[in-house]
């Protein structure tokens, strides 16, 4: 796309549609990034598709003032796939939950990631259903009770990021609907990323998962429990930068040490390492710090320009030719 | 737009005719004998025609070798063993050679693929694979790499390779039995008694027989035994198609009308996947064809790019519809246009994936949730898949809705000549101008069609927000408003009724009004208008008319159907269209009803005339 950045601000992207979430909802947060990196792409209105399924994130596209399809249940990714492969120069963004991305829609979210096809899929999880009145979802803790499961969950939770970079995606990252600066950074990144790109960000839901994400968020010991990952740099996390991460083997560890001296041991990070985006995707409390920024970047090309380049030498057929392709190489003539 | 068939006198064959042919060392004439057998234990009326290799020391390969075995069969009195095959079994290149020019375009040619080697392709005077270098591009060829396969079957019997290849002319007749439902009993027992010396043989023919029955059935291969017949053809120049393949040249030239791109979603499903490959061979920037990861992916895709303004198709069968159905109510509450054909097969569920089937009209018509109308169109023979999914293309885009096309596995795998049309000849396909972005509206109506307007991401000062939710009257935003919704429900109900307005008079084969009309819909086209003539031979006063549009219904349908004492209905379903007719005419038609996985034929159909008109 050869043309003039727009100059635009995150106010031209808001639809001046009333939102209509719950008050301190996770999702008016998420918004707001949004429509911020919406407007530092230099690209018009017209060149975003914001395409949803169902719950309560799903109503996003209301929300933002570019083309928006709010589809059916789980299926954001299909809808979307179709709009990119349909059109490729549009800026294709894919909005969901943990139930309608992983649940009912998993299947068309684990496709789409296998093919790198453009779309910038963000899952807002919450850890619950919030629009069907809080039931269990696939991303809900083991015990949590809730109306689905009043003697606690017994499934064993989806781990949304882990998943993603379990299939290849080409850009995994997670974010907290509190952390603006960090969140934004993660989102930016992601609108320029060629590929999929799956950003998971923890949400709070008010009436259902109020508590959910307390721990990471609370300023006076959230940093002794959450690890910012940099890529190349040492995975050092705490109130005071005293604690790094170890691998000995496969195995993780965290280890302690004076502020400011990090020990060679401590691991350096590397986005582009598959494997150990694996590892670290799957650090939870209390044995490690709950990790977030990018994960993993790594570069293939895109589904719509492989279809694209492989067909690019194909010559078209212009409309005063269709009788000739209708006839093939071998029609007959009745006189 | 033509009518099915208007040019062409339709009279259908009920006898199909076979050649088996390969090296005189291949055990042709054993086969031919045996398939024969089973045909008249099957009840079929027969005659055969053996044809041996003038020398019978003919080099193994060549021309001269090639021994052959024809035979007709059907349910009528068969007296000749048919002049053309409309099926030939070949086990090597040569037999190809020798037999290729005796076939009419669109037979199916059946090849032992493991026989295209180099050598074998030389001695026959190839220089390169026919089966591979497009050579027989107007043939329905089905290669089978039965010399590898036999082997793989028989690799425990203790044979050694060179002799348990020998048993793959007993796999080669395996497909066949499948294919025509015949009985594998007698041929078995044949063997047995044959080689009552050596067990070891008999019992590795017997499993390369049976297995070669089990592959035909996994993999679905479609039998080739209703071909339309065809009278005097109109001039022009002609080529052959499938139902499939027609429907899939509509998609591309609705396409090239409306000056956009097609974008085609599917998943494989018998029998509508030919639509995927027809297309995938001409994939280009502007045919965009996804194989989706499921079918509801597949519909999902093709809303997707409805709303990213190209046209949009999907094609499944009835399994597929099933799953598609959720998403398709998404097209049309968000009025966008696409066509989804649905290639019919028996059900319910995976029911008889290879077999016809009239079954899903009232899935296609009613079956979604919410009030949910849209257009359902049927086609009437295999070219007119063309016709008929063209007219549907310029439907949904001129009343942005989906339009389901229903077609079924006895026109998607059935050819007959199509007169390729002149550009000038086509339709005109229009998308309505876009009024100025300040007084858009995404739903705001077209008052002739109560279309919305059709404003794709891109286009600059039409962003707007659709879904699934209801929409208010005009804004399209989101409305919970009780009157509002009974409005749009409506609205919706108005739209699609009002495509009756694009149906021509409908035209009646025979008198107006009089005894008895035969009314078809679909695939029944050729039965119905063949055995409509045998009965107006034969003095019976009968008309009859055929549906293309099955909803909404002709505006003239109802006076029309008044105008005759008696309306009878054939259907291969236990009388879908009738229940649809009792409820919009209160009108008692006589059914003709066969849900055996095959098609009515005119027999059956003049029969029933003669019945209802007591036997006058």
């Amino acid at each position: 796309m050869e043309m003039e950045p727009v100059k635009l601000t995150a106010k031209d992207f808001a639809s001046g549609l009333p939102v209509k979430w719950c008050p301190g909802c996770g999702d008016f947060a998420i918004l707001n990034m949004m429509q911020k990196v919406f407007a530092g792409m230099g690209l018009p209105h017209e060149k975003y598709a914001v395409i949803s399924g169902i719950g309560c994130s799903s109503r996003f596209p209301y929300y933002v003032n570019t083309y928006g399809f709010h589809s059916i249940h789980g299926r954001a990714a299909a809808v979307a796939s179709g709009v990119k492969l349909a059109n490729p120069d549009l800026a294709v963004w894919v909005i969901t939950g943990d139930g309608d991305g992983l649940s009912i829609g998993g299947n068309h979210m684990m496709h789409a990631i296998r093919r790198n096809i453009g779309l910038k899929i963000v899952l807002f999880n919450n850890r619950i259903y919030a629009l069907t009145k809080g039931q269990a979802s696939p991303t809900t803790q083991p015990g949590t009770k809730t109306k689905s499961t009043p003697a606690g969950s017994i499934d064993y939770p989806f781990n949304p990021a882990r998943f993603a970079v379990g299939l290849d995606c080409t850009f995994v990252a997670r974010g907290l609907d509190n952390d603006l600066p960090g969140t934004t950074a993660i989102l930016e990144r992601a609108a320029k990323h060629n590929g999929t790109t799956f950003v998971e960000i923890f949400q709070k839901c008010v009436p259902f998962s109020d508590k959910e994400f307390d721990p990471l968020k609370n300023p006076e010991t959230r940093e002794d429990v959450i690890l910012r990952v940099e890529h190349g740099k040492p995975l050092v996390f705490g109130k005071n930068r005293d604690k790094g991460i170890v691998f000995k083997g496969f195995k993780p560890s965290v280890v302690s040490f004076e502020p400011g001296r990090v020990p060679a041991e401590v691991a350096v990070y590397d986005e582009t390492n598959a494997e150990m985006a694996y590892l670290l995707s799957g650090f939870t409390q209390p044995e490690l710090p709950v990790p977030f920024g990018v994960f993993l970047s790594t570069s293939k090309p895109s589904f719509e320009e492989l279809y694209y380049g492989q067909v690019k030498d194909v010559a078209h057929t212009r409309e005063h030719e269709l009788e000739a392709l209708l006839a093939g190489p071998d029609a007959w003539e009745v006189k | 737009m033509a009518e099915p068939g208007k040019n062409v006198n339709v009279s259908e064959l009920n006898s199909v005719t076979v050649r088996f042919a390969g090296d005189s060392g291949d055990g042709i004439q054993l086969v031919g004998s045996q398939f024969a057998n089973a045909t008249a234990v099957a009840g079929n009326d027969l005659s055969t025609l053996p044809d041996y290799p003038a020398e019978i020391r003919a080099p193994a390969g060549t021309l001269a070798g090639v021994s052959g075995f024809q035979i007709s069969f059907g349910d009528d009195s068969v007296l000749t063993p048919g002049n053309k095959p409309n099926v030939l079994v070949v086990m090597n290149p040569a037999a190809l050679a020798v037999n290729l020019k005796s076939l009419d375009k669109g037979s199916v040619i059946i090849a032992n693929s493991d026989a295209f080697a180099q050598a074998s392709l030389a001695k026959a005077g190839y220089t390169s694979n026919p089966l591979e270098d497009g050579t027989l591009a107007n043939y329905r060829v089905i290669g089978v790499p039965a010399t590898k396969l036999t082997e793989n079957t028989l690799k425990d019997s203790g044979l050694p390779p060179a002799q348990a290849q020998k048993c793959k002319n007993f796999y080669m007749l395996g497909i066949m039995f499948w294919m025509y439902g015949l009985p594998l009993g007698p041929t078995k027992e044949w063997i047995k008694t044959k080689f009552k010396k050596a067990p070891e043989l008999a019992e590795a023919n017997m499993k390369a027989l049976e297995a070669g029955y089990d592959y035909a059935e996994t993999t679905e291969i479609f039998d080739a035994r209703f071909q339309l017949k065809k009278g005097p053809v109109a001039p022009g120049k002609y080529r052959n198609l499938t139902g499939n393949e027609a429907a899939a040249y509509a998609l591309i030239t609705a396409a090239k009308l409306l000056k956009k791109k097609l974008f085609y979603g599917s998943y494989p499903i018998t029998p509508a996947s030919e639509i995927l490959h027809t297309l995938s061979k001409h994939r280009s920037s502007d045919v965009v064809v996804f194989q989706a990861e499921d079918e509801i992916a597949a519909m999902c895709s093709t809303v997707g790019a409805a709303f990213g303004g190209e046209l949009a198709a999907t094609g499944t069968s009835g399994p597929g519809l099933s799953l598609k159905i959720e998403a398709i109510g998404l097209g049309v509450i968000t009025e966008l246009p696409m066509v989804i054909i649905d290639v019919q097969r028996g059900g319910p569920s995976t029911g008889l994936p290879t077999k016809t089937e009239q079954s899903d009209l009232l899935q296609a018509v009613f079956g979604r949730h919410g009030e949910c109308p849209l257009v359902v169109m049927a086609a009437a023979s295999p070219a007119d898949c063309f016709n008929t999914t063209l007219e549907a293309a310029r439907i949904a885009v001129k009343y942005m809705t989906p339009v389901i096309v229903l077609s079924n596995s006895y026109l998607s795998n059935g050819s007959e000549p199509f007169r390729i049309p002149k550009l000038s000849e086509l339709p005109k396909f229009e998308v309505a101008p876009l009024p100025a972005p300040a007084d858009f509206k995404p739903y705001s109506r077209d008052p002739k069609t109560l279309a919305r307007p059709w404003a794709w991401p891109g286009l600059k000062g039409y962003e707007h927000r659709i879904g699934g939710l209801e929409k208010a009257d005009g804004s399209g935003a989101i409305s919970y408003d009780p009157e509002n919704h009974e409005t749009m429900t409506r609205i919706r109900a108005e739209k699609i009724a009002g495509v009756a307005r694009e149906i021509p008079p409908t035209r009646i084969n025979g008198q107006a009004e009089g005894e008895l009309l035969v009314l078809g819909w679909g695939s029944t086209y050729g039965a119905i208008t063949s055995a409509v003539f045998e009965a107006r031979k034969a003095g019976l006063q009968v008309s009859s008319v055929h549906l293309r549009h099955v909803w909404p219904l002709p505006p003239d349908l109802g006076a029309l159907l008044k105008r005759f004492k008696k309306v009878l209905l054939p259907e291969e379903n236990t009388g879908q269209l009738r229940l649809i007719l009792r409820s919009e005419y209160l009108l008692e038609a006589i059914g003709l009803n066969k849900v055996q996985g095959q098609p009515l034929n005119s027999d059956e159909v003049l029969a029933k005339i003669k019945e209802v008109l007591g036997g006058r």
